[in-house]
Order: structure tokens, then C-alpha cells, then sequence
């Protein structure tokens, strides 16, 4: 499997990979599980709190963009945490969407609008995301020595 | 009989209602719902309400409460109110700085200061 431009380029059974029903609680346990390997690997709380963020977004995004919150569909995630850096990679079954169409939400024209920030949250928290063409596919990459806030 | 909060703890402080967030993160999209819902049955109870939001609960955020959080704002608004948001930790009052949120809405330090001059 190749990892996008800028990724460390790992085989396969380096990556752990979950398929989740596609809700709210069934995305948890992915969540709390990545979240298990950054306490262990002593990852500072502002690094924590970026990935938690990050994850939950892409997540969210998933489930009620490109799922409409159809449960019937299923998320595929990919991830690894070690020492040096944290690898999230999250697949939905939708149609996908191009992340360069959606408007800068720090504009003053769009500050006032309720959505459109989570993949600018996303690419601001992470040291490195990388859309597939399709757009139903984010790879996430944070950097240990990229730990701290923005 | 009116359903009682699961989301928030509501007292008043003289004109004003503080209104404090009972869960810890504000994630998942219903918990969102639910707690704008549950905002917009306050702010249509009192027209010119002065709301302080409490963020001393609170150690999450996600872009979907941002815009729960916007939706709440233009709603007082639309009511002629205000809207002062107090007690938000380092690293979400981050979060409202990178997407400029910060020069939306008025945020203080803590409640006694968001107090002052409501």
C-alpha cells in the first residue's frame, strides 16, 4: 500500500486497520483507541488534544457528509502510533467532495457562517492531510516534533 | 410538563442568564442538537436576554459546536439580546483564535468579568 506524498512509506501490517458502522458510538471505541496508544507513547495533552480534534472531524465528517447518517453504511480506518508520529488514514463510502471548493471560513464574508471548518481545523492541527482524488479519503500525519498548539 | 436539561445548567445572576455546559465535550452531533435546541427554547423564553455562556465544563470542542455556537449568536441577535461566552480553556480558546471566532463572539475570562457592564 503506498502512502500519500510526504507520508513515511510503511507496509501494510504497520498500519492497524478497523471497519466501524458508521455512528456516533461505534466510532468511539476507534477513537478512544488511538487516543490509548498517544498516552502510552507519552504524547504531551496539546498533541492529544490536536489529534482528538483532527480524528473527530474527519469522523464527522464521514458519518454525516459523506453517509448522510445512513448507518448502514461502514468506515474504514487506518492508523498508526509511535514514537515518532501519529498516521490516521479515514475511508468513507460516499461520493466524495473536493476540501479546495470549500470557502476560507476565516474570511470576514464567512465568519458568521455555522459550518465549513473542519477540514481547516484539520489541516491547522496536523502536520500533514492528504485528500484522495475521489475525496472520501483522508490521510492525517502529526509529527512528534510537530507536538504544541498551531 | 417541560422536559428537564440534560445538557445544561441554567441560574441566573441579577438580568443575566449563565447558562454552564453539564458535559465535558461537545461531539457528537444529536449531544449538539439537543444542546442548541435546548439554547433556542431559552433565548425564545426571555426576548433580550443577555446569555453568558460557561465553558468551565467544557474540554473539547469540535467545528460543529462552532457553528451550534453561531447559530446561538445570530438567534440573540435576531432577539435583540447579547452574548458574552466566559471560562474557556487554553487550548479551545486556540481554536476559536485559528478560525477568528474570537472577533465574533465577546469572550472574557471568567464569569465575574463577563458579568461586569452585561
Amino acid at each position: 500500500m503506498k502512502l500519500p506524498p510526504g507520508f513515511p512509506q510503511l507496509s501494510e501490517p504497520e498500519l492497524i486497520e478497523l471497519t466501524l458502522t458508521s455512528d456516533y458510538d461505534a466510532v468511539r471505541s476507534c477513537e478512544e483507541a488511538i487516543l490509548d496508544g498517544i498516552e502510552r507513547h507519552g504524547y504531551d495533552d496539546d498533541f492529544r488534544f490536536a489529534i482528538k480534534l483532527a480524528l473527530e472531524e474527519a469522523l464527522t465528517n464521514a458519518i454525516r457528509h459523506g453517509h448522510a447518517n445512513d448507518t448502514q453504511k461502514s468506515i474504514q480506518v487506518r492508523y498508526r502510533v509511535d514514537a515518532q508520529r501519529v498516521i490516521i488514514m479515514v475511508r468513507d463510502q460516499g461520493r466524495g467532495f473536493d476540501p479546495e471548493s470549500v470557502p476560507d471560513p476565516t474570511l470576514d464574508e464567512n465568519l458568521e457562517r455555522p459550518c465549513g471548518r473542519g477540514v481547516m481545523l484539520m489541516r491547522c492541527y496536523m502536520t500533514s492531510i492528504h485528500y484522495n482524488d475521489k475525496g472520501n479519503e483522508v490521510w492525517m500525519l502529526k509529527d512528534r516534533a510537530d507536538s504544541g498548539m498551531p | 410538563m417541560e422536559k428537564p436539561s440534560t445538557h445544561l445548567k441554567v441560574s441566573r445572576s441579577d438580568s443575566v442568564s449563565v447558562v454552564e455546559f453539564a458535559d465535558r465535550k461537545i461531539l457528537d452531533e444529536l449531544d449538539i442538537y439537543e444542546i442548541g435546541e435546548e439554547l433556542n427554547h431559552i433565548i425564545d423564553s426571555e426576548p433580550g436576554i443577555k446569555l453568558l455562556l460557561d465553558f468551565r465544563n467544557v474540554d473539547h470542542m469540535t467545528s460543529s459546536a462552532l457553528g451550534m455556537l453561531i447559530t446561538v449568536r445570530n438567534k440573540v441577535q435576531e432577539h435583540s439580546g447579547k452574548l458574552r461566552l466566559a471560562n474557556i480553556n487554553r487550548q479551545i480558546f486556540e481554536v476559536f483564535k485559528i478560525t477568528r471566532l474570537n472577533k465574533v463572539f465577546e469572550i472574557f475570562d471568567n464569569t465575574e468579568e463577563a458579568l461586569v457592564g452585561f
